[in-house]
């Protein structure tokens, strides 16, 4: 076995090597996202009114429906680029899904659990099988597969084609799981208990289009920076192939040398 | 494709015929898994009667994941996956085939266990036109969707873990979705229970063509 | 006359590892080939490669016509391939499973019974599930498998390992036949002297490159047996 040195890989500057996924766009946007966040705290927290019926409770919903909202979002964008990936088989393509996918899975359990803190004081329990949180925690297991599919050792190719049709089986689901949940649920509950859309004025209504803002624009953010880890990881190890090739034929010589 | 398709599953048939894992492994569990709901629950009252649908596609669901498993690892060993690509079929074809093969062998299973249920359970089986629709929609959509992540998971040694905790939730709809019209069926509320079957159909028909898209793919993956 | 076979600089990777480092092999139609080299050196991969069941990820590669980099199933139903496991349904009989695989590659059954014929494997065994056969006895049904479809090129994967002397000869003979009949064969083999008895031309690899390549001396093959043709 050849021994593993510590110099740099041949053929690469290790200086110019990156030392962070930043860059002057993507801290410009993280600048506006924590504004937003303190803008939204703000918003949010002191000068909204309480609503009548929910109280405070209220206020998660500035925060649980961005969530959602941006929750679906990352998962159709996973969906876009497993198409592409399946279709022309592409990289970019593939980290951009990927990256989204776990996103995703972050999202999805912010939004079982602010769905649940919302449910506490309206309802009194933590969980009920209400047909917006079902599907939720479906979705979330959903994802956890596909993080599982995406954590099998595999060459680049494989692993991209696995996750697509995992990504793509999973954001298929996605509407046939709502239907089956909402009809479901309506078969053996009244409606009413799922209504907690509150009554929305104009304060409100502020404060909401900031959390979406918010959660959109930290979307973004996080996207960015997790296409770019994962892009680094895939040139790691492609930078690593020139050498395993002229190991490899190395290996050759020594045996050719010697009886066949 | 279809000649394929028809190849495959006469083969996968034959090797049922031959090796009958599922008359004499699966059928048996599936049977067990009602005997045991049976245990769980209170057989006095008439909890086992009002949960005998939902019960009825669980123990489906658990003997289709056997069923589903049983299909991959045939091609699993003795590397006859590198022999498929390499025979020359249509993957569609092997899609489709295997597919089939593993609905027809669910299919042969739910009137077995509709047999138990009614012997167990004590099941007045009425609404039979809803029951027979609400069986062959859902087996296809649980067979197609099985056979796909089948053959994701083909050749992982990680494979018996990984195929349950994908499977199961993709076909969590199918559940609902049979469970609620087979519950309109034995009520003898057929009529509302098309409904349901119209969303089997739709789940049917999505990942049946999505297997037919991208089974080929994955195979070549394996 | 364009080769069957064209290779240059062909890259294979299983993973991060480079099976194949660069391969320059040009075959020409009715050669037969022995790959000789250690364990490791790449023969399997390259056979693999040729059949188009992994990705050559950088140079030429183009088998049968067919550009393996643009499109690696095209060039399968052509070729026929024996590799280290028998790739048969255990539970089916020997009669299924020649069948089968004749079927899927669009022979007729006629042609799988012939093939069967062909092997030399005893009348009594034809219904017996595969699983009860000898390594020997399924490697006969394999080749039966093989022979059935009529490939074009013949990859063959260390034919003669756990096999019986008799059951070498057959191999010997198959593959003479197959020559005299216009296909072209790969063999990777470290049984030296008998495949060198057949072979036509060496190619060492090592290394996941090619080394050496010698022509050897041509033998005077016995007269072909009857490829039957059941038509």
């Amino acid at each position: 076995m050849t021994t593993v040195t510590t110099e740099p890989t041949r053929g690469v500057d290790v200086d110019d090597a990156p030392r962070s996924t930043g860059s002057p766009a993507t801290r410009a946007l993280g600048a506006v996202v924590l504004a937003l966040v303190g803008l939204l705290v703000l918003l949010g927290l002191v000068t909204s009114p309480a609503e009548r019926v929910q109280g405070e409770a209220v206020r998660l919903f500035y925060v649980h429906v961005p969530t959602s909202t941006v929750m679906f979002l990352a998962v159709g964008v996973a969906a876009l680029g497993s198409i592409v990936v399946l279709w022309k088989g592409s990289v970019f393509w593939d980290l951009v899904a990927a990256a989204s996918a776990e996103i995703a899975v972050v999202l999805t359990g912010l939004s079982l659990v602010t769905g649940m803190l919302w449910g506490r004081p309206t309802w009194g329990v933590y969980w009920v099988w209400d047909a917006r949180l079902t599907s939720t925690a479906l979705l979330f297991i959903l994802l956890l597969g596909y993080q599982a599919v995406r954590a099998l050792p595999a060459d680049r190719t494989t692993r991209a084609r696995r996750c697509a049709v995992a990504a793509l089986i999973t954001s298929l689901n996605v509407p046939i799981v709502h239907y089956s949940v909402d009809w479901w649920r309506s078969l053996h509950q009244p409606a009413t208990i799922s209504t907690l859309d509150p009554k929305i004025d104009d304060a409100m209504l502020v404060a909401f289009a900031v959390g979406m803002a918010t959660y959109l624009l930290g979307y973004l953010w996080l996207l960015i920076h997790r296409f770019r880890v994962g892009w680094l990881e895939e040139q790691v190890a492609d930078l690593g192939l020139g050498d395993a090739l002229a190991e490899r034929r190395a290996e050759g010589l020594a045996d050719a040398g010697g009886a066949p | 494709m279809l000649a394929d398709a028809a190849l495959v599953a006469g083969k996968d048939l034959r090797l049922e015929a031959r090796s009958r894992v599922l008359l004499n492994q699966v059928a048996p569990f599936s049977i067990l898994v009602l005997v045991l709901f049976a245990f769980a629950l209170d057989v006095e009252g008439d909890t086992l009667e009002v949960a005998t649908p939902g019960l009825y596609w669980v123990t489906v669901l658990l003997s289709a994941l056997l069923a589903v498993q049983r299909s991959s690892a045939v091609e699993a060993a003795d590397s006859n996956h590198d022999a498929l690509r390499l025979a020359g079929l249509d993957p569609a074809g092997i899609f489709l085939g295997k597919a089939a093969a593993v609905a027809v062998q669910l299919l042969v299973l739910e009137v077995l266990l509709l047999g138990g249920v009614a012997l167990l359970y004590g099941t007045e089986v009425t609404g039979v036109a809803l029951l027979v629709a609400t069986a062959v929609l859902a087996t296809t959509g649980v067979a197609a969707a099985g056979t796909l992540y089948g053959v994701l998971a083909a050749g992982l040694r990680v494979r018996e873990t990984l195929l349950p905790l994908l499977l199961l939730p993709v076909v969590a709809p199918v559940l609902i979705a049979a469970t609620s019209a087979f519950e309109l069926a034995l009520g003898g509320r057929s009529g509302e229970g098309w409904a349901w079957c119209g969303l089997l159909g739709v789940f049917a028909l999505v990942y049946t063509a999505f297997g037919v898209l991208a089974f080929g793919a994955l195979l070549e993956e394996s | 006359m364009e080769p069957l076979v064209h290779l240059r600089g062909a890259v294979v990777l299983l993973g991060r590892f480079p099976a194949l480092a660069g391969v320059d092999l040009d075959v020409e139609p009715g050669e037969i080939v022995l790959l000789r080299g250690a364990n490791g050196a790449g023969k399997t991969t390259l056979l693999r490669a040729c059949a188009g069941l992994v990705r050559v990820t950088d140079g030429d590669a183009v088998v049968l016509g067919h550009d393996l980099r643009a499109d690696r199933r095209a060039v399968r139903r052509r070729i026929g391939m024996l590799g280290h496991a028998t790739a048969l349904y255990d539970e089916l009989t020997v009669v299924d499973n020649v069948r089968f695989w004749a079927r899927a590659a669009g022979a007729t059954v006629a042609h799988a019974d012939a093939a069967l014929e062909r092997v030399a494997l005893p009348d009594r065994l034809r219904d017996v599930p595969v699983a009860l056969l000898s390594t020997g006895q399924r490697r006969r049904v394999s080749l039966a498998s093989v022979l059935a479809r009529r490939p074009e090129l013949w990859l063959l994967d260390e034919p003669h390992a756990g096999l019986d002397q008799d059951a070498r000869d057959l191999v010997d003979e198959l593959v003479r036949a197959a020559a005299a009949a216009g296909a072209t064969v790969l063999l990777a083999s470290h049984e030296l002297d008998r495949a060198e008895a057949i072979a036509t031309r060496e190619v060492t690899i090592a290394g996941g490159i090619v080394r050496g390549d010698r022509r050897l001396a041509a033998v005077t093959a016995p007269p072909p047996a009857e490829v039957p043709d059941a038509g």
